[in-house]
């Protein structure tokens, strides 16, 4: 244990957002409690969101078939997926500012998704160590308590920004079926006039939705593949929101 | 014309009673979604009020917009030019021409400065010095330029003065350009549409002259009161839309029975104009009720978005046409292709460094 503590004293191995306690913990082949139970939460709350968000939204621009149940004034089949929509927007809206509240009263991991160290050479040199290991260039991946590096990007400019598009985007095209009177026309009607109008609009949050698409792929792909093949459990650590280390070796 | 002849001196020497009188200005004042308290206000700017003289200027364009604006049935046209107005030059509705027409105007500039309304049809185009649209031996934007200098306010009349329409669509080799980019000290109203609706054309006259003051316009300078609304909102088949019953091909049975146009690229959700409530031709239909989509004429760049036949419009961008859909599908591909190869090569690999491990114990096995 010593030498441990001589090695984190000459200040290598402080990565993956780990602590000064977190390090000590990890050395000894223990567990991290990293993500909190309102990260968890939300993570599986916008994980069922964005589901039903990207179904009814590729829905919304390609309906279904016709239906013929009833007269249509007597069937709302359309209407409910719109209705989907909406209402999963605006949980995933108040989700994300939750999220963003907890980033300033949670844990420090919870910050770790909002920001990227970009002026930190060691971060970037992790950046290229992570790439390395996708690339199978890499015998052994780093440990990392929270994302790794490029776990971090990914979250960054996939969930952060990306969700604040789709979430600025959404309502811009919400604030039209609200109607040119309202709070949502004030604040974000303007978008419309700046992107060229409604049905850029649309299409633009159209491409969104397949950017998130994108980022589902990787992220589930990637978070078996660590689960399996990391030095750290991934899957679990979302449920219970300890990450377990699986050897002692300190780097 | 005596310049303190007023709309209603002209409107009664032309025969019409002082009933059809106070009738046109009830319908007036619905048309411009106002109650009926307006009238008396309307009857007594018309009673009282000198005619409002208006020079109309043509650009490039095709005239849709005075072939729309002269069907107005509510208020007549008729009614808009001769009573109401005082149309001092119009190359295309005016009785003189040449060097008699351009006298006209320039007299009209002289006498009423700062008091006239300046309707623009078309727009200027700004390449090779504006010398592809030529009008009266000038180049269109000097006109424009000259007429709008001493105009109390400007009408942008269709999307060709409003946002430049098919000469502005890419790669726009004349450098079309919408009014409001080359005179910006005057107050613009725009009235976009391919035609505007007629009424609405003539509802913004009659608001202007009634009120003396400019319609309430939106964020893009268009009347609120026309524009406020997307075709969608107020669409007679939008039950169907809700429903879930679309038409999916011309000639289907949901075609016949009139459902929503919605998966033929209608653009009526991306379009705001009035079209499905006052409609055309005295609001005996509009393209919605007459089985075909909105193609979103009143809209910025609609020659730029795509076709008109589909919901998910092309994008361009990318070199490639594609629309957001295809474009999705095949980074999602890609991606999930990629991710199979990765995961195939990750196991390969596992397998691989369990296989080189394993040598020693097999070895003590045997």
């Amino acid at each position: 244990m010593s030498s441990v503590d001589t090695d984190r004293g000459s200040g290598i191995a402080l990565t993956g957002d780990a602590t000064d306690a977190d390090l000590a913990t990890i050395t000894r082949n223990s567990s991290v409690y990293v993500y909190e139970a309102p990260v968890r939460l939300w993570h599986w709350i916008n994980a069922l969101a964005i589901l039903v968000l990207c179904v009814t939204g590729y829905l919304i621009g390609s309906p279904p078939p016709t239906m013929i149940i009833a007269e249509a004034t007597y069937q709302f089949v359309f209407g409910y997926i719109r209705f989907a929509h909406f209402a999963a927007g605006m949980i995933m809206t108040v989700g994300f500012f939750g999220r963003i509240y907890w980033a300033f009263v949670g844990n420090s991991h919870a910050r770790q998704m909002f920001k990227l160290p970009l002026f930190n050479g060691k971060w970037w040199a992790e950046v290229w160590g992570e790439a390395r290991w996708y690339m199978f260039l890499e015998k052994k991946p780093k440990k990392y308590v929270g994302h790794n590096p490029l776990a971090q990007i990914a979250m960054f400019f996939f969930m952060t920004v990306g969700m604040t598009f789709m979430i600025v985007t959404g309502f811009a095209l919400y604030s039209e079926g609200v109607g040119r009177d309202g709070i949502l026309d004030t604040v974000f009607g303007p978008l419309l006039d700046l992107v060229g109008g409604s049905q850029m609009m649309h299409q633009i949050h159209h491409l969104g939705m397949w950017a998130i698409v994108v980022f589902i792929i990787i992220h589930i792909y990637a978070a078996v593949r660590e689960d399996i093949m990391s030095r750290q459990t991934m899957v679990s650590t979302m449920i219970s929101g300890t990450r377990t280390f699986k050897d002692d070796d300190p780097n | 014309m005596a310049n303190t002849e007023t709309f209603y001196d002209v409107m009664r020497s032309q025969g019409i009673t002082r009933r059809s009188f106070m009738k046109y200005c009830s319908l007036t004042a619905s048309a411009l979604g106002l109650g009926p308290a307006f009238v008396p206000q309307i009857a007594h700017a018309m009673e009282t009020k000198p005619r409002t003289p208006v020079i109309w200027v043509h650009g490039l364009e095709c005239t849709c917009c005075s072939e729309s604006f002269i069907r107005s049935a509510h208020p007549l046209a008729k009614d808009v030019i001769l009573s109401m107005i005082s149309l001092d030059y119009d190359d295309t509705l005016m009785a003189a021409a040449g060097h008699a027409a351009e006298a006209a105007m320039m007299e009209t500039i002289e006498k009423y400065k700062g008091q006239y309304i300046l309707a623009v049809e078309g727009n200027p185009p700004l390449n090779e010095d504006g010398m592809f649209c030529i009008s009266g031996g000038k180049p269109f934007v000097e006109k424009l330029k000259l007429a709008a200098k001493d105009a109390k306010a400007v009408i942008s009349w269709g999307a060709c003065a409003s946002y430049g329409c098919v000469q502005a669509a890419k790669p726009n080799p004349t450098q079309a350009t919408p009014v409001h980019k080359v005179i910006t000290d005057k107050p613009i109203i725009k009235v976009p549409g391919c035609p505007p609706i007629a009424e609405v054309m003539t509802g913004v006259i009659t608001y202007m002259l009634t009120f003396d003051r400019l319609p309430e316009l939106d964020r893009q300078g268009r009347p609120a009161m026309f524009y406020g609304q997307r075709i969608h909102d107020k669409c007679y088949r939008r039950p169907h839309f809700d429903a879930g019953q679309f038409v999916e091909e011309w000639d289907d049975d949901g075609a016949r029975k009139g459902y929503c146009l919605y998966k033929m690229g209608c653009k009526g959700p991306t379009t705001y104009n009035a079209c499905s409530t006052i409609r055309w031709n005295e609001g005996v239909s509009f393209p919605i009720q007459s089985g075909h989509g909105c193609i979103g004429c009143s809209e910025d760049g609609f020659w730029d978005q795509g076709t008109f036949y589909d919901r998910v419009t092309d994008l361009t961008q990318f070199g490639v046409e594609a629309n957001a859909d295809q474009i999705g599908f095949a980074a999602a591909g890609v991606v999930g292709a990629g991710v199979a190869a990765h995961a195939a090569i990750s196991a390969l690999k596992s397998a691989q460094n369990k296989a080189q491990k394993t040598p020693t114990p097999t070895n003590e096995e045997a």
